[in-house]
């Protein structure tokens, strides 16, 4: 990779009166556009590691780069405001409007009040929130989600390269945080702005980064490695047990249907007569069919034996088909919607409805058995 | 219902005297206000950092609040003389603990995340002191200065007896002559005048509240 965008060099903190240090002689790179997210239980200095980047807290020795360039001396306000910074409870300013809230950066910057405004509903927008009805409004007005929502804008109001992020989403409901998790998935997709994102929860860890820091105390680096290589092979017992049990169901949210290769299981297209059925049927090597109507969306799951079994006409027989999945779902959704259909398999339509194919217990279990890390590794 | 004539009677044929009486008693309300609230937040302001130096600027300003009001008032006369200048020290020295101890609390009571992203922004120390914790703080300073207006306006009464002016002199007038026609009269409307011009000033207060407290903090 590139020379990396954020460099920590041999960074120690240690607070007067405290023998151990919060942080002790971490060497860290951040690389341009990607997620770096920190993970550790509770206490291990991964905030302060957060902090010690836009230097909210100075370090006790060694360099901070950025671009290349030392920072560790230069004037911290100035640093900060080439910095997004996002904390979990938003810290919205209770007394100004949320434009106002918004425009923080670009005021101290010294933009005039026509770009300001501009950017103010461009990043509103950019949040999925209605300029006209959110500007003039204030933060006591706002859901949890929607301050975070205005966080976020407001740490890219002035279009900095880099995002610090202390547990964002993590004073959120669990619904309500998907939700923004995925949106700000999304966005980043777009922007490609370098994250430094701090987590206690492995799963939002596996979800958000491209690569993530797995910190034991006084944030030293356990393992830092895509989330694909760190499942299938864990450094040693502390990450091991950090990953908790399920390191491969985990891994599943990584991956998306599409991923996967579709099973061809036939397909019947109504109006279909029982003769012509049983014969598809008998060639099916799961002696299992779907059932679709004329728009191709799928409708039963046919079986040999439920066409024999009564004389239901056939659009009666099998059992109903009540959940699909699309490829952009992940393969843990397909876990779920397998695990609950009679026959073991998921069906996968396009965004229109239309029939795809199937996915199966074995297909995954071939991804699985194949290994996260060598598919994976980004 | 005749004293309330005679009290009438005896305002109407003073309107002289308690126009006087109110421009003094309003030139220490609003002189001691703007000083000891400059005084008082700024020393608020200036020891927000330090526990040792907060808890020394309380007690300092809270023991002047023990000392009785008569003597406060007599003890500067000495250095200053009579007249305004031993009323308005005692007066300033009153008012600075409700003004000194609501912007401490204002200041103290900021949600810490509000700070830590103003910070995290890029503000500098006096931006985020000036943008974000003195508005924070505002609605409670500004509830310590109306207490403190509130004191000032009863205790400035004493000013007469260090030939200070003001509203107070009705009442020793009275005091002085009582049972002596219209002595009674003369303590009811000095009293009264000071209640009035408590509710007047406690509404300046108010508007001010509305015209300076943000709508997304009220």
């Amino acid at each position: 990779m590139s020379t990396p965008l954020i460099r920590l060099e041999n960074v120690t903190k240690t607070y007067p009166g405290t023998e151990a240090p919060a942080v002790g002689n971490l060497t860290m790179d951040v690389y341009e556009g990607e997620v770096l997210v920190l993970v550790g239980p509770s206490g291990c200095g991964k905030s302060t590691t957060l902090r010690l980047i836009n230097r909210l807290i100075e370090p006790s020795s060694g360099r901070i780069y950025l671009h290349g360039e030392d920072v560790t001396d230069i004037d911290a306000s100035e640093l900060r405001r080439k910095m997004g910074y996002v904390i979990q409870q938003v810290g919205l300013f209770p007394h100004r409007t949320i434009a106002e809230n918004i425009a923080t950066v670009p005021k101290l910057l010294g933009w005039d009040k026509a770009r300001i405004a501009d950017r103010v509903d461009e990043l509103l927008e950019l949040v999925s929130m209605d300029p006209k009805s959110y500007r003039d409004r204030y933060p006591k007005e706002l859901s949890g989600g929607q301050a975070q929502r205005v966080g976020v804008a407001r740490a890219l109001a002035a279009d900095p390269d880099v995002l610090l992020m202390d547990e964002p989403f993590g004073a959120i409901d669990p619904i309500t945080r998907d939700r923004l998790q995925n949106e700000f998935l999304r966005l980043q997709q777009d922007l490609k702005k370098t994250i430094v994102f701090v987590t206690h929860d492995i799963d939002e860890a596996i979800k958000m980064g491209n690569r993530i820091a797995i910190l034991r105390e006084a944030s030293e680096i356990a393992q830092i490695d895509t989330p694909e290589f760190i499942l299938s092979d864990p450094a040693d017992e502390f990450v091991e047990n950090f990953l908790g049990s399920g390191a491969i169901l985990k891994g599943l949210t990584l991956k998306k249907v599409r991923d996967i290769d579709l099973h061809d299981i036939p397909a019947l297209e109504m109006p279909v007569m029982r003769d012509e059925a049983l014969k598809v049927l008998e060639q099916s090597p799961e002696k299992t069919a779907v059932l679709l109507d004329k728009d191709h969306k799928p409708l039963r799951w046919i079986s040999e034996a439920s066409l024999n079994r009564t004389s239901q006409p056939i659009e009666k027989s099998g059992k109903p088909i009540t959940v699909d999945l699309q490829p952009e779902d992940t393969l843990q959704d397909a876990l779920g919607v397998m695990l609950q259909s009679s026959v073991g398999m998921a069906v996968v339509v396009d965004r229109k409805g239309k029939y795809l194919g199937c996915c199966s217990i074995e297909s995954l279990a071939s991804l699985i058995i194949g290994g996260y890390g060598a598919q994976g590794a980004v | 219902m005749d004293f309330f004539l005679s009290l009438w009677s005896f305002m109407a044929s003073r309107g002289d005297e308690i126009q006087t009486g109110l421009i003094e008693h309003s030139i220490y309300v609003v002189s001691v206000l703007l000083s000891a609230g400059l005084f008082s937040i700024t020393t608020g302001i200036l020891t927000r950092r330090n526990v040792l130096a907060k808890e020394l600027a309380l007690s300092i300003t809270s023991i002047f609040l023990t000392l009785p009001s008569l003597a406060l008032f007599t003890i500067f006369i000495p250095l200053v003389g009579l007249g305004f200048a031993p009323s308005f020290i005692a007066l300033f020295l009153y008012s600075l603990l409700p003004i000194l101890r609501n912007t401490i609390t204002g200041l103290d009571g900021i949600d810490y995340s509000v700070l830590d992203a103003a910070r995290g922004m890029g503000m500098a120390p006096r931006q985020v002191l000036l943008r974000v914790q003195l508005p924070l703080a505002w609605p409670v300073i500004l509830a310590g200065i109306r207490v403190s207006a509130m004191l000032i306006v009863g205790i400035a009464a004493i000013a007469t007896l260090v030939a200070g002016g003001g509203l107070g002199d009705f009442i020793k007038d009275g005091l002085a002559r009582l049972p002596l026609a219209n002595s009674l009269e003369s303590i009811w409307a000095g009293t009264l005048l000071c209640v009035l011009l408590a509710l007047v000033i406690d509404l300046a207060l108010q508007l001010l509240k509305r015209a300076t407290i943000s709508r997304g903090i009220r």
